[in-house]
């Protein structure tokens, strides 16, 4: 049963109305202190404050970012900052992917890096952000080669590829173990190399594994990247615009969700990325298994 | 056998399998074969009895343990670089990604033919297994017996003077399969190919082959050789008294004399 392109659309536009409705039906009805059992807030706040109405905060993108004279409109600036965030973000994709790509084929092909890599692999994700974001940027602010110099994205984007890499390498060893015995012992019966094997089995095997792991990675990218560009403190991106604006949110609280606007715009476009991959490889996907 | 020309020399065989735990499997003892050029032999016996093995040995795609197996008088490991066979599995075993034209060129492309001359081999296996029509669908779109027709043509794609076949037939339904047979022997009258063909099912073995050679368990080794001289392999055979004989043969050679003998023989 396919969804008429009209259809998929229209639940889009419902999908999004409903948010709208649930914020504006919970602001009306809910008290202005939010509902509070004892001593706990369970549910938020409902002043202005808190909760802006949604009319407020997309009126709020069409008028200037200050007061102050020649300011950008704000929807202008929160567009520039997730370009510029987005940017970062495809950087540390590529490399994680690349890198995540990288580490399956070396595990794939020699159990013994399987057995060595692979809890190095997991380990690194229980590492919190936060801890490595300082110690990467102070590596690289090292590196001097020729004319070469390390600038600050590039250390968001190393630490967007950190988050990236994992599901990639994990699903992409999946993927390349997934071909059968018997698919294996054909292509030995070619007498067919591990080259061969490689390009004409196991990559086009791995793709219906690769694929949500893409998908992940895209989110995890733009993830790092925002949580990094805080961590470091790059300027011009998603990430410090959160917390500048963050700073003026009682004297004008629509303003902080423009940025979140802006990060969300930067999901939607990767995740559309993503996809557009998926419709390339289409016919890598047929019988496609639940990764 | 004198005079005519060996494809495959089995002698003195033996495979043990190494277990995890450090034990052994006995797979197969002492186990010594011929299969003259263009021979249709069958290998049956219960489950565990070696004959996949035997099979995987001579196309390479396990070592022995001692012993020696030629094929067209070379190692298996040369006979298996030179594509001296082509081979078949229970599954098909199609790449879901490629046509059904791609799937029978693919040894084909990975040996460098150049494209023309892949378009005029799939073209004639195509012709040869009837499915013209669907050389641009995919795996998912075709029958069971389809696919198997389909990994048969890419056995033969290029001209292999011997089949491996593990089975081929075994997952398909009654009627599909005296089907499949049939077009089995007519292919193999078109090709002059020997075959090495393993199987579950007596009637199958007692109406594609010349010889069946018959094989038993713990270690597995070949305990008869049943030969078969039909004149013709067609519909009738399958009713006449010759066959039924044949079938009675191998059947008590399984079994010993008495009946509801070792599991993992079909008597269908």
């Amino acid at each position: 049963m396919r969804m008429g392109r009209a259809a998929a659309i229209l639940w889009g536009v419902a999908g999004v109305l409903a948010v709208v409705m649930l914020w504006e039906g919970y602001k009306a009805l809910a008290p202005a202190d939010g509902i509070v059992v004892g001593d706990v807030t369970v549910l938020p706040r409902t002043t202005d404050i808190a909760m802006p109405h949604v009319w407020d905060m997309v009126t709020r993108l069409f008028e200037p970012v200050t007061r102050a004279a020649g300011a950008d409109i704000l929807w202008w600036a929160v567009l520039q900052a997730a370009a510029f965030s987005l940017g970062i973000a495809a950087v540390g994709w590529v490399i994680g992917v690349v890198s995540g790509m990288g580490l399956a084929l070396l595990m794939q092909r020699w159990i013994t890096a399987e057995s060595a890599v692979l809890p190095w692999v997991v380990l690194s994700q229980t590492v919190p952000l936060i801890a490595i974001a300082p110690l990467v940027r102070r590596w690289g602010s090292s590196i001097h080669i020729g004319s070469f110099e390390w600038q600050n994205w590039m250390s968001v984007a190393v630490i967007a590829s950190y988050l990236a890499f994992f599901p990639v390498a994990v699903s992409a060893l999946r993927g390349l173990k997934s071909p059968p015995a018997a698919d294996i012992d054909l292509f030995r019966s070619y007498a067919a190399g591990w080259w061969t094997t490689l390009l004409r089995l196991r990559l086009p095997s791995s793709v219906p594994y690769l694929l949500p792991a893409l998908r992940l990675a895209a989110a995890n990218a733009v993830v790092g990247t925002v949580v990094a560009e805080v961590s470091i403190g790059l300027g011009g991106g998603i990430g410090r615009m959160i917390i500048e604006f963050a700073a003026t949110a009682s004297g004008d609280p629509a303003k902080t969700w423009a940025p979140i606007f802006g990060a969300v715009l930067i999901g939607l476009v990767s995740a559309g990325f993503v996809a557009l991959i998926g419709v390339g490889l289409r016919r890598y996907r047929r019988g496609e298994v639940p990764a | 056998m004198t005079g005519t020309p060996v494809a495959v020399r089995i002698d003195g065989v033996d495979k043990v399998f190494r277990t995890r735990k450090g034990g052994e499997v006995h797979a197969l003892s002492d186990v010594s074969l011929d299969v003259a050029a263009g021979e249709f032999v069958s290998l049956i016996g219960p489950s565990g009895c070696g004959k996949s093995t035997l099979m995987r040995l001579v196309a390479d795609l396990d070592p022995l343990t001692s012993g020696e197996i030629t094929v067209f008088g070379k190692s298996v490991e040369q006979a298996r670089k030179d594509q001296d066979y082509g081979i078949a599995f229970q599954q098909a075993g199609l790449l879901p990604w490629r046509s059904v034209r791609a799937n029978i060129e693919l040894p084909l492309e990975i040996h460098g033919v150049d494209a023309r001359d892949r378009r005029d081999r799939s073209d004639e296996l195509l012709a040869l297994i009837g499915l013209e029509d669907f050389a641009d669908h995919h795996p998912d779109q075709l029958s069971g017996g389809m696919k198997q027709r389909v990994a048969i043509a890419r056995a033969m794609a290029e001209r292999p003077r011997l089949l491996l076949m593990d089975e081929p037939f075994g997952a398909l339904d009654e009627m599909t399969r005296e089907h499949m047979q049939n077009e089995l022997v007519a292919l193999c009258q078109e090709t002059g190919a020997a075959v090495i063909f393993v199987t579950h099912s007596i009637p199958e073995a007692v109406f594609l082959s010349d010889r069946v050679v018959v094989m038993s368990p713990r270690p597995g080794r070949i305990t008869d050789i049943v030969p078969l001289d039909f004149k013709a392999r067609d519909e009738d055979l399958r009713e006449d008294t010759a066959f039924y004989e044949g079938v009675t043969a191998v059947r008590t050679l399984l079994h010993g004399s008495e009946q509801g003998g070792p599991r993992g023989v079909e008597n269908r």
